[in-house]
């Protein structure tokens, strides 16, 4: 499988490890929650980075502050109608404050990716013989957001009311490209 | 009532190249019917028995009388002059072409309308009572933020695959005429003992196949957190909602499988971590939106108008009109005034092009351009001068718009049924055309009183039939369509499920048993003041149940 990030097909040189199998040594692996909360410890002392692959009934809060020594965490869309991974994408980032990579893997559907960029999710796993001209379109089918969500877009509420949004970002002005244009 | 600003109108508009582009994919084969089948559902777009069906928003069910003369141009154009509106606010169009579907989607997009959710896993089309900003036993006006809910509910992009369906229901009068209890979140505005207005939060109602009344989640929210509270319920439901069991997968059964306190405990732990965060209503959004909604300029008129009382005495049938369909305004002089889509012998909910363009020409004569859809499958000009009752009503009538049956046993509300629904295991409309006929005598009408009848072509439940005072469900036994009755279902604030009387019924018996069930109450009930529903709530279903089928036990059947 390739990885969808930064608008390119790029390849994917992670690993995911079973909980029986042998870990490598200079790799880089995800892991279950199970066997990183297990070999979390040893799994550092490692030469390469290491990630967590989330189950999707598996509370993210279960990772608590380690969030911060992952390089990568990946949460499932085992179909496109299970939609649990938004949630807990939106609480790794909003919550836990996780900033490192955050993977889909699984069914990763177009029409479903700009919503799980808006979740927080910066990279998905691809076929590699994926087309993703229509993933990258999807990405501009809309230019407007009503919910706050992971992606620190302004919302619309914000937009119509920049007093209150630059109180709430900390005094940073709210005026970008998107104001300008909304307001020419 | 509101109107798009610049932000509204642009997602609306790439919503629609959205779907057109997702059309065009599957016209070119580029998606399979399987794949297309989310995306299209999540547009109202249907696949029935016949051709496809597209259902439209509208939202907490108002329209002004240029969205109303554009349905009835849709149906024209694009339809077979006709169109249904159901119990969700919604109004569907059962005769769209696939290719066709974007323009429709333009042409509401040109008047402030769309398909958004109106289908699909996600938080559907927000209602609200029908007579928001004119009850007279109105606390605030639910308009305002059953609007907030709709912009934030709309593409939401971590609840639109949630493991069902999801409906909010929003009202702000002691009588509940949005069903809340009915909802997965119904939200009451209510005072507190400070005196300031909040919402009190009932979660986890819902009708289909295991029909559960909402409990009560927060007794008072204040109104600045109720998209974070709203967001703590959805993203609980998202991530603990069952995902293995179709049937199981509604809000109401984790609710149940939690239990209440419970479940109201787990939300208000999330909602303590979001709710100073960015969903934080700002006061000057609110305020915004509250100057759409405020009351249009009045004029002060005597409460008492000679003309509308002479016109009563003149013309009975008039009188028998204004009495029945007529509900007290909070303004004096003026009057709200309910139309009827349950003429005798029609389709309830239906409405025809003409009679659509009917309704936009008396709402721009008569009610200040503005028409509401009630869950009850009827409209309301909400604004009319009691001195221009009579005009209205005279041009109703001969349009088959001037039926008086508010509330009677013919105001009967039902889902397509098989006559188009794929779901369907019976014809609901019918039953329904027949009923209205064999009660269709006025002072038949009268005699009985108030009473809701409700029916639905399948457990599925759109025609609400467990909280109709009278619930028809229809029934599939070994190939031939049966009737189970139920009785004592309410959906107001008194909201209770109806019990089921015994074995269903054939086509042919259908009618004769409700007759049975009405005569029973009547030679029973204490007097008039007794309603039905009073009645069956003291008596319990076994005098149904013996007038049916004598004293002989019931007959099991399979569809019980």
């Amino acid at each position: 499988m390739a990885l969808l990030q930064h608008g390119a097909l790029q390849p994917n040189n992670w690993r995911f490890v079973g909980d029986d199998a042998a870990i490598p040594v200079d790799e880089p692996v995800t892991v279950s929650l199970k066997r990183w909360q297990a070999e979390g410890e040893s799994l550092r002392g490692r030469n390469a980075p290491v990630g967590v692959r989330l189950k999707n009934d598996e509370a993210p809060q279960a990772l608590g502050q380690d969030v911060h020594r992952l390089s990568l965490i990946e949460v499932e869309f085992p179909k496109f109608t299970d939609g649990r991974a938004f949630s807990q994408a939106r609480i790794l980032r909003d919550k836990l404050g996780y900033k490192g990579e955050l993977r889909g893997i699984g069914t990763i559907l177009r029409d479903q990716y700009l919503y799980m960029t808006r979740c927080g999710i910066d990279s998905v796993e691809l076929p590699e013989d994926k087309s993703i001209d229509g993933y990258l379109a999807a990405l501009k089918e809309f230019s407007a957001w009503y919910q706050p969500a992971s992606d620190g877009r302004l919302t619309v509420i914000e937009l119509r009311h920049p007093a209150n949004a630059n109180a709430r970002r900390g005094g940073a002005p709210v005026v970008t490209a998107s104001v300008a244009a909304h307001s020419a | 009532m509101y109107r798009y600003d610049e932000f509204d109108a642009t997602i609306v508009r790439e919503r629609v190249e959205q779907f057109r582009g997702q059309v065009a994919r599957r016209l070119a084969g580029e998606l399979t019917e399987d794949q297309f089948r989310p995306l299209r559902l999540k547009n109202g777009l249907y696949l029935q028995l016949h051709a496809y069906m597209l259902r439209i928003a509208i939202p907490y069910g108002v329209l002004s009388s240029r969205q109303v003369r554009k349905l009835a141009y849709i149906a024209r154009r694009y339809d077979r002059g006709f169109g249904h509106f159901t119990t969700r606010q919604n109004i569907q169009f059962h005769w769209p072409q696939l290719p066709e579907v974007p323009d429709i989607l333009q042409h509401l997009a040109d008047v402030e309308m769309h398909a958004i959710q109106t289908s699909g896993n996600c938080i559907r089309n927000v209602t609200a009572d029908q007579f928001a900003g004119v009850a007279a036993d109105e606390v605030e006006d639910p308009r305002i933020w059953a609007e907030i809910v709709r912009q934030w509910s709309t593409f939401h992009p971590e609840f639109s695959y949630l493991p069902r369906k999801f409906k909010i229901a929003v009202t702000g009068a002691q009588d509940d005429r949005a069903a809340i209890r009915t909802h997965d979140i119904g939200l009451r505005l209510v005072k507190n003992d400070a005196g300031e207005t909040g919402f009190e939060v009932w979660v986890g109602g819902g009708l289909g196949r295991t029909p559960i009344l909402a409990v009560r989640c927060r007794a008072f929210l204040p109104k600045q957190h109720l998209l974070s509270y709203l967001e703590a319920i959805l993203r609980t439901y998202n991530l603990l909602g069952r995902r293995d069991n179709i049937y199981k997968a509604r809000i109401k059964i984790l609710v149940q499988a939690t239990g209440g306190e419970k479940f109201a405990q787990m939300v208000e732990e999330e909602w303590e971590k979001i709710k100073d965060g960015p969903l934080h209503l700002p006061q000057a959004e609110v305020d915004r939106i509250h100057r759409y909604f405020a009351p249009p300029a009045y004029e002060t008129l005597p409460d008492i108008d000679p003309a509308f009382e002479t016109a009563k005495l003149e013309h009975p049938e008039f009188a028998r009109w204004a009495r029945v369909n007529l509900v007290k305004h909070q303004v004096p002089g003026y009057a709200i005034v309910n139309i009827a889509l349950k003429s005798e012998g029609g389709v309830p909910g239906d409405a025809s092009a003409d009679q659509m363009d009917l309704l936009a020409e008396v709402a721009d004569a008569f009610s200040l351009g503005e028409v509401r859809i009630t869950h009850h499958q009827n409209v309301v000009l909400p604004y009319v001068r009691k001195r221009d009752l009579f005009a209205l009503w005279q041009r109703l009538k001969p349009a088959k718009l001037a039926t008086s049956n508010l509330g009677f046993i013919s105001d009967i509300i039902a889902c397509p049924g098989l006559d188009y629904c794929n779901l369907a295991n019976a014809r609901s409309i019918p039953v329904a055309q027949r009923l209205s006929r064999h009660f269709g005598d006025p002072r038949k009408l009268d005699e009985i009183g108030e009473l809701r009848l409700n029916i639905s072509g399948c457990i599925n439940a759109c025609g609400h039939h467990h909280v109709g005072h009278i619930g028809i469900l229809g029934v599939d036994k070994q190939g031939q369509e049966f009737y189970q009755v139920t009785v004592g279902g309410s959906s107001k604030e008194d909201a209770s499920l109806g019990k089921i009387v015994g074995a269903a019924f054939s086509e042919d018996d259908i009618v004769p048993a409700i007759d049975t069930i009405i005569n029973t109450y009547l030679a029973n009930r204490t007097d008039r003041s007794e309603r039905f529903l009073d009645y069956v709530r003291r008596a319990g279903v076994d005098p149904f149940k013996e007038a049916l089928y004598g004293s002989a036990p019931a007959r099991r059947t399979a569809a019980e």
